[in-house]
């Protein structure tokens, strides 16, 4: 069996979001970039998975829609314990375009676990998973917090409101991932680090894709209102203002 | 043109967030001359798809066949995509719920019509059709433009005020002509937790971070959350200690959560925690440092011990309540 985990490369989440003068661009300057979280969390998942199969899963694959900057955070992805990796030489820029790009670079290599994060950090487009799994045309299953395999069948968790699903699913399948399918994401250890920088990086070229929609200009929220500050003592006039002022009691 | 809503359903009830979307999608019909349609899966009264005609639906078609009692991602995209086409829809809509995110992108691709999720509010333009969506987990909105002929939306809560626009609401019971069979995920299990307030569903939610000190610590949140009728969340240290199950954390990694009001109680407000919950109309910060990040994004903020404030904004509700 062979897992792909599909990566994004995204500012660290401390970031202080900035844009260009016109606001058309978000500011690099000075960012640390990182594997997204919930990507990061997949891969974990499926280097444990591997490590638990006693052979039968024989390779994690990590892939990256990207230009070459987006290297490091591939690299880092092997230090932690992928075998391979892949770099689709493209510009990622819509969902569509992503999940086409990766489609048309995996699909000859047959992956029967496909592993998504829910959302990247940037972008929060939740979208590329399942963008994925339609062009492959295999299943998909989102929301997912646990993914066992026992006995040759894989049974996962999917989030639903105010509870848990089971469900058992075929290979090849794509799962998307989110908080609770591993514990804490894996930082890699220096022997990792030093394995990484000889694991196979594949670069391959992009696909005539076009994407569906055209990003325009960002926008900062509006800036808040100073913080009304109420006495300790007088919790009466908190839900005084919280009546009378928000009119949300 | 023609606008269709995917509505979602719990326990026979449709869901807030579906009347939204078609308030959304009428606002959206009187601006380009067109008409609302929405779509239900599963069994729901008489009474609620009533609702749908209030918010604005002409239309309201129910798909009850037992086949759609769970969501198989591959079944559900063909069978909204062989309703979309039948009905010409130039615009669909979903929330940014786990069922839009599961659905959407998968119709997206199928149907090669471009998709906006997170979607905050109406159209910015028409022609083109640019939406203003949430990016960088609520630091920043970003303008998106949708160049296919038709379009697919996902929408945050409260992208459109809930407003009433009678029409007719005709019902139409359908069957989507849809293989069962291209359903390959099975069911195994369903475990609900009864009794509990949704947390993206409640209007007030209540919050514990690591100023509460200990798990033992959340008789007071449990109290004030019971009163308000309100939910249940925590900061990420909080779930990382095990104090309280993950499925109450709140912020980026967690649950993004936009209720109307959101009790944030010894949460010191890092931008990771701000992320899950930027979208909340208003914020109440109780922390005992008055220099906590949290106070910048609060409307309402008490600089106290938790435990010393608690008690008397319970007790406080308690006099509210009576009145």
């Amino acid at each position: 069996m062979k897992i792909l985990v599909c990566i994004g490369h995204v500012p660290d989440t401390t970031t202080k979001v900035k844009f260009s003068s016109n606001m058309t661009a978000f500011d690099e300057t000075g960012v640390q970039w990182v594997i997204n979280p919930w990507d990061e969390l997949a891969l974990t998942r499926a280097i444990e998975l591997k490590e638990q199969s006693g052979g039968k899963i024989t390779q994690v694959t990590v892939v990256n829609v990207g230009k070459a900057a987006t290297e490091p955070t591939i690299r880092k992805a092997l230090a932690i314990g992928a075998d391979d990796a892949i770099r689709v030489d493209a510009d990622p820029a819509d969902s569509y375009v992503i999940a086409g790009q990766i489609a048309q670079a995996v699909k000859a290599d047959h992956f029967d676990i496909i592993f998504c994060g829910i959302e990247t950090s940037d972008y929060n487009g939740s979208a590329v998973g399942a963008m994925l799994s339609e062009f492959l045309e295999i299943p998909s299953v989102s929301a997912v917090s646990s993914f066992e395999i026992a006995n040759d069948e894989i049974v996962l968790k999917r989030d639903i409101d105010g509870g848990k699903e089971t469900l058992s699913v075929p290979t090849p399948v794509l799962v998307v991932v989110q908080k609770g399918i591993c514990i804490n994401p894996r930082i890699p250890a220096m022997r990792g680090i030093m394995m990484a920088r000889t694991k196979p990086l594949k670069v391959v070229p992009a696909a005539p894709i076009e994407p569906l929609v055209s990003m325009g200009a960002f926008e900062l929220p509006p800036a808040r209102t100073a913080c009304k500050m109420v006495d300790a003592e007088d919790t009466d006039k908190l839900i005084d203002l919280l009546r009378n002022e928000a009119k949300v009691l | 043109m023609s606008i269709l809503v995917i509505t979602e359903n719990r326990n026979g009830k449709i869901k807030k967030q579906s009347f939204e979307a078609v308030s959304y999608a009428c606002n959206l019909a009187k601006s380009t001359s067109g008409n609302v349609t929405a779509v239900v899966f599963g069994e729901v009264t008489a009474d609620e798809l009533s609702q749908l005609a209030k918010y604005g639906a002409a239309k309201v078609l129910t798909v009850t066949s037992d086949t759609y009692k769970y969501l198989d991602n591959q079944l559900y995209t063909l069978a909204i995509q062989e309703i979309a086409q039948k009905e010409s829809a130039k615009v669909i809509l979903f929330t940014h719920s786990g069922f839009g995110k599961a659905v959407a992108p998968r119709l997206s691709v199928r149907m090669k019509a471009g998709l906006a999720t997170g979607v905050t509010s109406l159209p910015v333009s028409i022609s083109p059709f640019t939406v203003k969506r949430r990016a960088y987990n609520g630091s920043a909105f970003s303008n998106v433009s949708i160049n296919t002929d038709v379009k697919i939306l996902c929408l945050n809560p409260n992208a459109a005020d809930l407003t009433e626009n009678p029409a007719a609401g005709q019902v139409e019971n359908i069957t989507p002509s849809v293989d069962a069979s291209v359903a390959k995920t099975q069911i195994k299990n369903v475990d609900l937790v009864t009794g509990k307030i949704l947390l993206s569903e409640a209007g007030i939610v209540v919050s514990g971070g690591r100023g509460m000190k200990s798990g033992d610590n959340w008789k007071p949140l449990e109290e004030l959350a019971a009163l308000l009728g309100a939910g249940l969340a925590c900061s990420r240290p909080v779930s990382d200690e095990g104090w309280r199950s993950h499925e109450e954390h709140v912020g980026q990694t967690g649950k993004i959560i936009a209720p109307d009001l959101y009790i944030a109680v010894g949460i010191s407000g890092a931008i990771q925690h701000i992320g899950g919950i930027s979208g909340s109309k208003y914020i109440v910060a109780i922390d005992k440092d008055k220099d906590a990040a949290i106070f910048s994004y609060a409307s309402y903020g008490i600089v106290g011990d938790a435990f010393q404030v608690l008690p008397r904004l319970i007790e406080s509700v308690k006099k509210y309540k009576a009145s």
